[in-house]
């Protein structure tokens, strides 16, 4: 009752619309006797902010891995861009233009904001940086992408959580990603930082040129900016919907219902 | 909890949409903010230090203080060694890793050298070259252990230090000798009494700490040093060669261990296996560590060192020349360890505290 039958959606006909960058199509995975992936069906279309939901353990992260190409389904296919292809590491997939953005991991904390921006793609006038052009680039993007510090020049040590999740996305967007995998961006952030973060991937939308997949438990944080909502169960998608059809409430009885379900289950077996 | 490793005049880029409020307010606000500025700096604190200190032995004690003996002492035989050996403990500490076997580099290069010239007549210049080169191998061997082999560095450099001075004792049988006259040539470029290369050790260091300093802050090296301290996945999920950046700070230091030892050798007119040891590592770390090079890595300045160095240099002299006991000195270096690393995590604490959302 609570499938959602993936074929009435628009995008998922015979053969890929062009305007797909990124599918997943039958991707299973287990770990051991642990099923973590059940034919998962996944498609992001140009410019599109889908909300991955879930609890814990359902499988969101096992996705995220395989879309990031840090690992690799066991069955099933990726397509990027209309082409069927394997995800053989994170590199190579950050080379299609795919890009995972964690919170903490990004960034170095001992370094300026521009160091940041240009970690490992320095701007150099050998033997030495080329701070200047770096400062004024960086300067430059982060402004245009409307996030807010009050110079590139701190430390990133000195931001808060969400400014840092705002330059690692900025970052990311920078190194030329177009479809960017936000791993629960609005974790142990308050509301104002959260907004700030919501902020800049509307920002994104607006550019339309930047896909967007956002990993959230929370989902009423997320709802208001996403376009369309998958809600993945026990490691299959059991709901595909456009945010503007479905609500908060809706969501959040599916979710109960699983929990009642799992702890029925539970009880028949004890 | 760090400073950017820009130093600064000039913190505030063009300002951003945050209404950092008036700007123009005239002269008093530009004091203020160049004091904040100067606050902010790592450096700030031990700066103060040293040149309090500097001041205080020069205004009390001029007459045995400000003289050309005693500031030699003071620079070329106290503080340059622990400001040279330092550079390499700072680059170490900042990616993560720490050196506790430079200061048996520095006991066993000099007899490379020696051998060299005594066993088999190479021409000094190279002889001191391998001096110095078997520091840069003993680096290696360090880096090789700890980064391609992962034993921790603390562990690694306690095994090779104890390996070297193992081997200094053997090959000397823990006899010293003389200086070889013929490389005085080449030796006094390292420092010798007598002016004007009595100037050298200090000048040597100068110019490694200058030359050090440039590569931390404006390098893509002392980038990816801070990276590898700062967040060694982060740095790896960036592409950037880590292993590689620990490997060349080992041999950093083994350098600068085997230039200090070759130093003291011609300094002291003897290559001695008792030279070198803990205490001069320790001094460096300890000269970092209050110039506020973070034990943890991730952070830290090569100024810093110097004028840690600095520090410990003109207490040990002020000490002798006050006719104090030079026993009392390890209580009070264990004391300014203390209390830096104190005032460190603490002002790091409030600083988190006062940092709102």
């Amino acid at each position: 009752m609570t499938t959602q039958d993936l074929g009435t959606q628009p995008s998922a006909g015979d053969g890929p619309p062009p305007d797909d960058v990124l599918r997943a199509e039958h991707v299973s995975k287990r770990f051991g006797a642990v099923t973590a992936l059940r034919d998962v069906n996944l498609h992001l279309a140009r410019g599109e902010v889908l909300a991955l939901l879930g609890d814990n353990g359902a499988g969101k992260s096992t996705l995220m891995k395989i879309l990031c190409g840090f690992q690799q389904p066991d069955t099933g296919r990726i397509v990027v861009n209309g082409q069927e292809l394997t995800l053989k590491s994170v590199e190579h997939a950050r080379s299609l233009g795919i890009d995972i953005v964690y919170q903490d991991l990004a960034l170095i904390p001992g370094l300026s904001v521009y160091h940041n921006m240009f970690l490992n793609r320095e701007k150099v006038r050998w033997p030495l940086l080329n701070n200047r052009a770096m400062r004024r680039i960086a300067r430059e993007h982060l402004d245009e992408m409307g996030v807010n510090i009050p110079s590139v020049q701190v430390s990133v040590a000195q931001l808060s959580g969400g400014q840092r999740q705002a330059i690692a996305v900025a970052r990311a967007v920078f190194e030329n990603a177009k479809i960017l995998l936000l791993d629960e961006p609005l974790a142990a952030m308050g509301v104002k930082e959260g907004a700030m973060i919501l902020d800049l991937v509307q920002d994104l939308k607006r550019r339309g040129d930047v896909s967007v997949i956002i990993i959230a438990h929370n989902y009423g944080q997320v709802f208001e900016i996403c376009d369309r909502v998958n809600l993945l169960q026990q490691g299959e998608i059991t709901f595909d919907k456009p945010s503007r059809e479905t609500s908060v409430e809706e969501l959040t009885d599916l979710v109960v219902e699983e929990y009642r379900q799992a702890l029925r289950e539970r009880h028949g077996l004890a | 909890m760090s400073d950017t490793v820009e130093s600064g005049s000039k913190v505030l880029g063009p300002a951003g949409a945050d209404g950092d409020g008036g700007r123009g307010n005239g002269g008093r606000q530009v004091v203020v903010r160049s004091l904040a500025v100067f606050g902010r700096q790592r450096e700030a604190t031990v700066l103060v230090v040293a040149v309090a200190l500097l001041l205080y032995f020069g205004i009390t004690h001029t007459s045995t203080f400000v003289t050309q003996t005693n500031i030699v002492d003071l620079l070329s035989e106290l503080m340059a060694p622990i400001a040279i050996i330092a550079i390499g403990e700072v680059m170490l500490l900042i990616c993560g890793e720490i050196d506790l076997s430079v200061g048996f580099i520095y006991t066993l290069a000099p007899f490379v050298t020696l051998f060299a010239i005594t066993d088999y007549h190479l021409p000094s210049l190279v002889a001191v070259i391998l001096g110095l080169l078997s520091g840069v191998v003993v680096g290696w061997v360090n880096g090789f252990i700890t980064v391609t082999l992962g034993v921790p560095s603390f562990i690694t450099t306690i095994g090779t230090g104890f390996v070297l001075l193992g081997v200094a004792l053997v090959v000397s049988h823990a006899e010293p000798s003389p200086t070889p006259p013929i490389a005085l040539g080449v030796g006094k470029w390292l420092g010798v009494p007598g002016n004007p290369w009595q100037w050298a050790p200090f000048v040597w260091a100068v110019v490694l700490v200058a030359i050090f300093h440039v590569v931390l802050t404006r390098t893509r090296w002392g980038l990816y040093t801070i990276s590898a301290g700062g967040n060694l996945l982060g740095a790896r999920e960036a592409g950037i060669n880590v292993g590689r950046i620990k490997y060349g700070n080992f041999m950093i230091s083994g350098f600068m261990g085997a230039l200090v030892g070759l130093q003291t050798a011609f300094y002291t007119n003897n290559v001695d296996p008792t030279a070198g040891g803990y205490t001069p590592m320790f001094y460096a770390v300890i000269a970092a560590v209050i110039g506020g090079t973070a034990m943890l890595g991730g952070s830290g300045t090569i100024l810093g060192a110097f004028l840690g160095a600095m520090v410990l240099a003109t207490l040990t002299d002020g000490f002798d020349i006050l006719g104090i006991s030079a026993n009392i000195l390890p209580v009070i270096f264990g004391g300014a360890i203390l209390v830096a690393m104190i005032a460190n995590v603490q002002l790091a604490r409030l600083r988190g505290a006062g940092r709102s959302i």
